[in-house]
């Protein structure tokens, strides 16, 4: 151990900033609530240091087995289709992410979420609560068991129904890799309506939405959709030493 | 070397309640640990509305200034209980309270210091990414004039960043937008 709190260099791990071409806008005015809450200054950077490189070790202690399997919650079983959504969780250089927290969140089969706010005309579903927790494996494979969420309306504008989809967060290593999102399923019919959907830069859409797997559906039980989730990698611009190489 | 472009972010949405609420949350040490410091504070919208479904996250070094995971190279453990992660809602009324320990000083990397500080996330419908910030400590004044990104800041802005001590502990309030605007950061 080192063990030293003053001075020293660190060598410490270095992390991609994503093209802006590619993420997710903050203001986005079809999308109304972005009005007054993006923030309208330019972000400024910060550069990554220990704060920044590092993350809170989560997970094993709040993660029962359980968590994993949606359909069983409330002394019942949940209606709907039932699915398996797997995938992997990987960083922008390909590499898996193994041991880390993925909390997902979602709407029944009628597409009503059992929280004080949604009170939309779609029943709730006595034996679903709609949330769960798993940890990837050491090769950065995460699997749960649920139910095919329902589309739902919203006030955001006339006649406006969000995609079925499921609300994802991840921890990845460090505080930059962060990662709050939604995965979608294929084809849906609404995404051309979907402020939220269509605030995704259109070279980054396809990301969000997951794959339809037959190989993995269960004959007699279970659908079946893959999603890898890619947090950001490492920061690979050369170093002016590495020059002289030849370049692949 | 494999470059696969990040999955995108998309809002929590009005119903994050429902997969991101933890019994305790809060508690970036145990009740009661002695030390322990309430950081609170209201986030407000555009119009100076309280914003009362947010989720604010913070992550911090303990009180030596060290991190509990790998990429610290010089470790950490003085501190059972310690997570540095503290995870709270605004529910009901737009405000947030952390219970935790004031961060020591952290090295830059660089031969240097920075000042104490917690990294927040903040979440929340009407929020396609999260917006990061950082709160520093008004009772530091000599670590905070020589840490380099709050000095890197005009002067009138800087003060966004600067929680006050109260009774239990410390307050920043969050402004997501207008004259107040907290600085935010690209992480
Ligand atoms: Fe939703």
């Amino acid at each position: 151990m080192t063990g030293t709190t003053s001075g020293g260099r660190l060598d410490l791990p270095r992390y991609a900033r994503t093209d802006a071409a590619l993420r997710t806008p903050l203001s986005y005015s079809d999308y109304r609530s972005t009005g007054l809450r993006a923030p309208l200054r330019t972000p400024v950077d910060l550069p990554h240091r220990l704060t920044e490189v590092t993350r809170p070790l989560l997970g094993e202690d709040r993660v029962r087995p359980e968590d994993a399997d949606l359909t069983r919650r409330l002394g019942g079983e949940a209606v709907g289709q039932r699915i398996i959504v797997h995938g992997r969780v990987l960083d922008g250089d390909g590499r898996p992410v193994p041991h880390t927290l993925v909390e997902v969140w979602q709407a029944n089969a009628a597409g009503r979420y059992r929280h004080v706010v949604d009170n939309w005309p779609a029943p709730l579903d006595p034996h679903f609560d709609g949330l769960g927790r798993v940890m990837t494996d050491d090769q950065g494979r995460y699997e749960f068991l649920t139910i095919r969420p329902g589309a739902y309306p919203w006030r955001n504008h006339d006649n406006a129904w969000r995609p079925a989809h499921i609300h994802f967060s991840l921890f990845g290593r460090a505080f930059t890799q962060r990662l709050v999102t939604q995965m979608y399923f294929p084809d849906d019919p609404l995404f051309f309506q979907d402020p939220i959907f269509t605030s995704i830069p259109e070279a980054a859409r396809p990301l969000a939405i997951s794959r339809f797997d037959y190989e993995r559906t269960v004959d007699h039980w279970a659908l079946a959709y893959e999603w890898d989730i890619v947090l950001r990698g490492s920061d690979q611009t050369p170093f002016e030493t590495e020059d002289d190489g030849d370049v692949a | 070397m494999t470059r696969l472009q990040p999955t995108p972010s998309a809002t929590v949405g009005p119903y994050l309640a429902i997969g991101l609420t933890w019994e305790g949350g809060e508690f970036v040490v145990p009740p009661g640990t002695p030390g322990a410091v309430w950081l609170r504070g209201t986030v407000f919208d555009g119009n100076g509305d309280p914003v009362s479904d947010a989720m604010v996250e913070t992550w911090q070094a303990d009180p030596d200034g060290r991190f509990d995971h790998p990429d610290d190279p010089r470790g950490s453990a003085r501190y059972p209980g310690f997570t540095g992660f503290g995870r709270a809602q605004t529910v009901p009324d737009g405000d947030y309270a952390i219970c935790t320990l004031k961060p020591g000083r952290v090295p830059d990397g660089e031969g240097g210091l920075q000042a104490p500080h917690v990294d927040v996330s903040v979440f929340a419908r009407g929020l396609l990414d999260r917006v990061v910030t950082r709160v520093y400590f008004a009772d530091e004044a000599e670590a905070n004039a020589e840490d380099v990104v709050l000095q890197g800041l005009p002067e009138d802005r800087r003060q966004t960043l600067i929680a006050t001590p109260t009774d239990d502990g410390y307050r920043l309030d969050l402004y997501l937008q207008g004259d107040r605007e907290t600085v935010f950061f690209a992480v």
